[in-house]
């Protein structure tokens, strides 16, 4: 069966619905038909929501036929990351361990976006609790790059971003812990922000690093990211740590122009010995680019890079030891049978239930924050988070975004990295840095290597989330990468 | 010099309350050897009076009006649990043929 064409941006569709030419149920039937026929060849789901989906987009059409959409999201088809709880739904974070469960709630995120009237067709793939860089840990098999069946779509929110890419939704959301929303859009040729920390609640979100995770969303252009964050964003008092807020109004701040802004380039994210040269180059040709839109580009240096990966591992690895500890086969998930203590039921169910990567990150959280090995792992790791936190603090004084690559490459072989875990980590060089910092990170589309998709990224200042968004709009109207769509899915 | 061997990984697994196989306990002990190589670099890092980072928000513990709020979740919840008895959660004997190790 031929996949019906791929959606538009959230934009257009808006247009076509608000004028009747298209219908919710519609958009709905297409986006589920579509993500269908492209199932065997990328995976990208691990559920559909069929008939209550439809239901859903039954009630919004007769919102938008009465004159009164909830908002612009209202009757949108949209992707849900399996870590974002929905009430009736399963919540399975792509493990063993959580299969079958169904959550109770709404995440926060989530009944926003509903009361906003956007449709869930389904729940998209992942890393396993979100822990890896390219959606071969999950549970239910690897997700494929719709550039490239034979490369990863990055990860871990790689269903998401190759939904997004792949024309099945204009709006899927993920959750970035160490990179997995920005490097999934820069491997698969789609915008991915991570918002501020504390810009959306994480009440809902299956915890993997609580001082790191944030929810973001993926589209094809800024525009729609920056209209997605004004929904989702805001204060939330089930989640004390999300900033005393009231929503973003990012949308509105994007008019194109960015005379005046400072654009710093920092060395040890562009230095000839890290990222691919095709990469470097196309990330430049972007700096310049926006360097022609009015804005001021200025070298700037963060010394402390080199030891972000491994902050990062040790910092987000302590706390996920800690968090997972709640999977115990007592209120929810797998449970082994016929265990005889209690000590046994808890061995046993999380040894079956939890796959090889979150047992490695278990174990290492569970170490280093050992008797003994504490100040010399977990506590020099936070002294070294202080020190990449005053590097951004210092190139932000004369700066108004950062400028980097995304990743250090485009999309890797399946398969290629899975035995080796270190050099996995190491694709999160450039942006892991933002979620130790809790800064506001998008990565966007900025050109092509070996017919891949390269991705761009632009940091801000925390709370600043505006800036870089503002910065990623203005480059998408000058250029046409995000416009470019993967021949595979047509 | 190896950082990690399986002994200690198997002792680590315990602490994690998780049962690894010999063969998986011998990968595991290879890849934390490994990656505590890696993270070795931050030893060479000067962080003399650098105050640590557990979060980048100044967090306090918020207090919220004691008034009861209506939550209906309690039989949801429940119904997730692998095993019930009534309104509570089953499990096997707590103290009987313990090790806490």
């Amino acid at each position: 069966m031929p996949a019906p064409v791929p959606l538009g941006t959230v934009a257009e569709l808006r247009r076509a619905l608000d004028s009747g030419a298209t219908r919710s149920r519609e958009l709905v039937e297409r986006a589920l038909a579509r993500a269908e026929a492209l199932e065997p060849a990328l995976h990208a789901f691990v559920s559909l929501r069929r008939d209550a989906a439809l239901a859903d987009a039954a009630e919004a059409d007769a919102r938008i036929r009465a004159g009164a959409p909830s908002s612009p999201l209202d009757g949108v088809p949209i992707g849900l990351k399996d870590n974002l709880a929905m009430a009736g739904e399963p919540c399975g974070c792509a493990s063993r361990i959580l299969e079958g469960y169904v959550s109770p709630f709404d995440a926060t995120a989530v009944a926003r976006l509903r009361a906003a009237g956007a449709v869930v067709v389904g729940r998209t793939n992942m890393d396993e609790f979100a822990m890896g860089s390219s959606t071969e840990h999950s549970a239910y098999g690897a997700t494929r790059n719709p550039w490239d069946p034979s490369r990863s779509p990055g990860g871990s929110s790689g269903g998401s971003a190759a939904a997004v890419a792949a024309g099945v939704v204009p709006l899927a959301f993920g959750s970035d812990t160490g990179g997995s929303i920005r490097q999934p859009a820069a491997f698969t040729g789609v915008v991915g922000l991570k918002p501020t920390y504390g810009r959306v609640s994480r009440f809902g979100l299956v915890a993997f690093a609580s001082s790191l995770d944030q929810i973001g969303p993926f589209a094809r252009t800024a525009d729609e990211c920056a209209l997605a964050l004004d929904v989702v964003s805001g204060h939330d008092p089930r989640d004390s740590t999300s900033l005393p807020e009231s929503p973003t109004r990012c949308r509105e701040a994007l008019d194109g122009r960015v005379a005046g802004l400072v654009i710093g380039l920092p060395r040890e994210y562009l230095a000839a010995d890290g990222a691919d040269a095709d990469v470097l180059r196309a990330v430049l040709d972007a700096a310049r680019e926006l360097e022609k839109a009015g804005a001021t580009l200025r070298e700037v240096s963060l010394p402390h890079t080199r030891y972000a990966v491994a902050t990062y591992y040790l910092v987000a690895t302590a706390e996920a030891s800690s968090n997972l500890a709640r999977f115990d086969g007592v209120r929810y998930g797998r449970r082994a049978s016929g265990a005889r203590s209690l000590t046994e039921l808890y061995e046993r169910s999380r040894s079956e239930g939890f796959g090889a990567e979150v047992k490695r990150r278990i174990l290492l959280g569970t170490y280093v924050l050992s008797a003994g090995y504490y100040d010399a792992y977990y506590r020099k790791a936070q002294q070294v988070r202080t020190l990449l936190r005053r590097d951004f603090a210092a190139a932000f004084e004369g700066c108004d975004a950062l400028l980097t690559p995304t990743a250090p490459e485009v999309a890797f072989r399946l398969g290629e990295r899975t035995a080796d875990p270190v050099r996995m980590y190491l694709s999160d060089v450039y942006t892991v840095s933002a979620n130790l910092a809790g800064l506001p990170a998008v990565s966007l589309p900025c050109g092509f290597a070996g017919g891949l998709p390269v991705g761009l990224q632009l940091l801000g200042r925390a709370g600043d989330d505006a800036a870089p968004l503002r910065l990623a709009d203005a480059y998408q109207r000058r250029t046409r990468f995000h416009e470019a769509r993967p021949e595979l899915v047509g | 010099m190896s950082r990690i061997g399986r002994a200690e990984v198997e002792r680590i697994g315990h602490l994690a309350r998780l049962r690894l196989e010999p063969a998986e306990a011998e990968a595991l002990a290879r890849d934390l050897d490994a990656i505590l190589r890696h993270v070795a670099e931050l030893a060479t890092v000067d962080t003399d009076g650098v105050a640590p980072t557990a979060h980048v928000r100044a967090l306090a513990t918020p207090l919220r009006n004691d008034v009861a709020v209506r939550s209906d979740v309690s039989q949801l919840v429940l119904a997730a649990a692998p095993e019930r008895e009534g309104d509570a959660f089953l499990v096997p004997p707590v103290l009987e043929g313990e090790d806490e190790g």
